[in-house]
């Protein structure tokens, strides 16, 4: 604890203040503070669309802020781009390497300053520079080799030590350990621990939480673009910090809600007996009702997402069986549409939608690919059915014919919902409805969800916000660790039921 | 949310349509000042000749190919095999009519050589996931040998062939028009028939701006796919059947060569993006007039050959400048109002 205070006491190194940043349609960071020490590692969490990325690249300069003040060593800074940042002594080491495969370990290291004379290069000068970089983080590489002949470990630490200068003061590093075992996430981590000796500030950017109590000295975690707090890592137990992450106060629509659960006595429309994929999700259970919401809760990488795509064949399960009321499900989209399952997908920009598209051709694409390529949906019925859903949904949108990628977030989502509905569907599943739109959206589609269920829709939720898990459903399955532990029903459906589940008994 | 009326200049101005056309429209009046008697038509042996007509008549095979690849672009792909597929669709003509089947037979079998590729192409790129310039330059580079293998069938020293049918879809004429516009009218017909009437062509175009997205909405992407390159295999085996019954030879070696790089030049001269997601028909036909069109005044301008492709490099250059939107808002910008 002593040597704790002692990391954690050192000057403020980076304040950055009351930080804004919007996309359109999208506040990604809303009046964000983040201070960050001399040698300590900061974890910094949150589920996706937290804002943890669009804080970095504020940070490095990759992004410029709307608002609010950065300052290096009590000084003001500005970075224009990524290059002034790093000329200032701040290095960032991005999740996915940054390194070129097929170059040595020493054209690498020396990419950006190479050394010689008259233009050409002296490869002697090179590697003595390449090797003063890996000596810094005292690795043994074989400089002469290729990096991409190295392990994903070995290029992590590459990585690391080309962001590495003299004068580095901060490093930020980006999910390092997203693709490392325990033993090379072990060796990454004395790698941390002796920058942090050095004096260098860390910001370690991760979403495995034994990893954050691990190595992290203080912690800041971020949700849906504000600041829920800094703590130091001793004084905040898993529970409390998943709460953090995923918790929300609720809103007027969900309190409403929250009060009533039907029992689940309608039909059972879907059952899944030990469907699974190997390395993706161990198998499970779980059956839809109609007009039920089961609720799908777990942190991030615990596996939601990836239920809701077997359910659906977008992954093909290799065990168990999917079993729908009139028969066995296909294992691919195609046929899940047919039989009456519709899926939203999480991210709307590279799985829902076609940005280049109308919003009414993107509305009537389900429909139309339900009922084949030669049956057409005439241009009337296609305008009826999008003013229809525009009206429905309170889409904002002049008309159908604008392209869906000029709408905001929230209006984009109602288009995926419309396209589900106008499908005619009798089980939906939604990846994150609700996630990066605004307020007034939020509500509406919560609500819209509610009455399609008393319509008698079978409805599968998954969300990252417990608070909102525990509003809408019926009936909530709960994942850890790319496998489901459970269900909770009735008056079991508690936000502090389901963190005592996700945080598991190992704490 | 209230609707913006732009001023009528500006709507002519920010669309698509208006450059290709007004391009085209610029080299035809340009041909007028070079060459006096451009515009005369006049009846030759129950036809019609003249410039206008000729640049119609040329057209049509790289304006057959542009239809296709359209299409294949549309759903973000490219088809380099075109020409190639062309050659194989002409020495199957020299090879059955050697065979001595009957020439309505052997316009079937050219085309359905077309098919044969398109749907080699198509399987490669959609089945096996293989990258669309790569898949197609296989049979781009293999199909002219295929070819040459054809015309050895029969021996292969004389692929010249004799075909009053086939001669008269390519180079005869009906009513004083050439019988080849009318089989582009109604290919043309049919695939816009197929593609707008049909849910075909939002599902390819659904495909081409976001194959994943149109996946989980139910869109069977890769059919879609392996339909837009069986489409382009017909319609290049119709450009091989026009142009080999117009040389009553197979020629595998320099038929309709380089005609992919004229066919993805109509494309995206009639505002295709080689970026997928959308297609239109008309404007690529009108796309592969302003290539044929320029080709012909180059030549009647009697200015020395070398100096075709550089000037219809600058051209095409110039409308493409037009077209992007960077560019565009430029111009725009100067018939804004002042406030």
């Amino acid at each position: 604890m002593a040597i704790m205070k002692a990391n954690t006491a050192g000057a403020t190194r980076i304040a950055m203040r009351g930080i804004r940043k919007a996309y359109p349609g999208v506040l990604a960071l809303d009046d964000v503070d983040f201070e960050l020490h001399g040698g300590e590692i900061h974890a910094l969490l949150g589920e996706n669309g937290a804002g943890k990325s669009t804080l970095i690249k504020v940070l490095t300069g990759a992004l410029q802020r709307d608002r609010g003040e950065i300052m290096l060593d009590g000084e003001p800074v500005n970075f224009a781009k990524t290059g002034d940042a790093q000329d200032a002594g701040i290095s960032t080491v991005y999740q996915e390497v940054n390194l070129i495969p097929a170059m040595t370990v020493t054209q690498n290291l020396t990419l950006e300053k190479t050394h010689g004379r008259f233009g050409f290069i002296s490869w002697r000068k090179a590697r003595a520079q390449a090797q003063q970089k890996l000596d810094r983080l005292g690795l043994k590489v074989e400089l002469n080799r290729t990096v991409g002949s190295h392990s994903v470990a070995i290029q992590q630490m590459i990585a690391i030590a080309r962001a590495l200068d003299d004068d580095t003061k901060v490093l930020v590093l980006d999910e390092p350990t997203a693709s490392l075992d325990a033993d090379e996430t072990a060796a990454l981590f004395d790698v941390m621990r002796s920058l942090k000796a050095k004096g260098i500030a860390i910001v370690f950017i991760t979403h495995f939480l034994e990893q954050v109590y691990e190595v992290s000295d203080r912690i800041t975690v971020l949700r849906n673009g504000c600041k829920i707090g800094t703590s130091l890592i001793g004084d905040i137990n898993r529970q409390d910090l998943i709460a953090m992450m995923i918790g929300r106060d609720l809103g007027e629509v969900e309190e409403a809600f929250a009060g009533e659960r039907r029992d689940g006595s309608g039909e059972v429309v879907l059952t899944a007996e030990g469907v699974g994929r190997k390395r993706v999700l161990a198998p499970f259970d779980l059956t839809l009702r109609a007009g039920e919401v089961v609720g799908l809760s777990g942190l991030l990488g615990s596996g939601r997402t990836e239920l809701v795509k077997l359910i659906f064949g977008a992954l093909k399960h290799d065990s168990g069986t999917l079993k729908l009321a009139n028969g066995t499900a296909g294992n691919n989209p195609r046929a899940s549409l047919d039989a009456g399952i519709v899926l939203c997908p999480e991210d709307r920009k590279s799985e829902g939608l076609v940005g280049e598209l109308s919003v009414r051709e993107n509305i009537i694409l389900s429909m139309q690919a339900k009922r084949g390529w030669l049956r057409k949906v005439s241009r009337a019925e296609q305008e009826k059915i999008a003013d229809e859903m525009i009206r429905a949904l309170a889409i904002a949108t002049p008309d159908g014919e604008k392209l869906v990628r000029q709408l905001s977030g929230g209006n984009q989502q109602k288009v995926v919902l419309a396209r589900a509905l106008a499908s005619s569907p009798r089980i939906m599943l939604l990846d994150e409805p609700t996630r990066g739109i605004d307020v007034g959206a939020h509500a509406e589609i919560l609500t819209l969800i509610r009455t399609l269920c008393e319509d008698g829709l079978a409805l599968l939720v998954a969300s990252s916000e417990i608070d909102e898990v525990v509003a809408s459903s019926d009936r909530v399955a709960v994942l850890r660790d790319r496998r489901k532990i459970g269900e909770l029903t009735g008056e079991d459906i508690t936000r502090d039921k389901i963190v005592t589940m996700i945080a598991g008994d190992n704490l | 949310m209230k609707l913006i009326e732009q001023p009528f200049v500006r709507r002519i101005l920010n669309g698509r349509a208006i450059w290709p056309l007004l391009a085209l429209a610029v080299i035809l009046i340009a041909d007028g000042f070079i060459s006096p008697g451009f515009y005369e038509i006049r009846i030759v042996e129950g036809r019609l000749f003249g410039n206008l007509i000729d640049i119609l008549y040329r057209a049509v095979p790289t304006a057959l190919i542009a239809l296709g690849m359209a299409v294949v672009i549309g759903t973000r792909g490219i088809d380099l095999s075109v020409g190639s597929i062309a050659a194989i669709a002409g020495a199957m003509i020299a090879w059955r009519i050697q065979a001595g089947d009957p020439h309505g037979v052997v316009l079937l079998y050219a085309l359905g050589a077309g098919i044969l590729c398109g749907m080699w192409n198509g399987m490669l790129v959609a089945f096996l996931g293989i990258q669309p310039i790569i898949a197609t330059l296989i049979l781009m580079v293999s199909g002219r040998g295929i070819g040459m293998l054809i015309n050895l069938i029969y021996g292969g020293t004389d692929p010249s062939f004799q075909s009053d049918f086939l001669q008269w879809l390519s180079t005869g004429s009906i009513l004083f028009i050439p019988t080849r516009l009318y089989v582009f009218a109604v290919i043309f017909l049919l695939l816009w028939l197929v593609i707008r009437r049909t849910a075909l062509g939002l599902f390819v175009e659904a495909t081409g701006g976001n194959a994943a997205a149109s996946n989980l909405a139910g869109v069977n992407a890769k059919l879609i796919i392996f339909a837009a390159y069986l489409i382009c295999g017909l319609t290049a085996g119709w450009a091989g059947v026009i142009l080999t019954a117009d040389t009553h030879t197979s020629d595998p070696v320099s038929v309709a060569l380089y005609i992919e790089l004229d066919a993805i030049l109509a494309v995206v001269i009639g505002g295709g993006s080689l970026a997928g997601g959308r297609i239109y028909l008309g404007m690529t036909v009108i796309g592969a007039l302003v290539i044929q069109a320029l080709t012909t005044s180059i030549l009647i301008s009697g200015l020395p050959p070398e100096y075709n492709l550089i000037i219809k490099a600058l051209v095409v250059l110039f409308v493409l400048v037009l077209q992007s939107d960077n560019a565009r808002r430029g111009i725009v910008s100067k018939f804004r109002r002042s406030p």
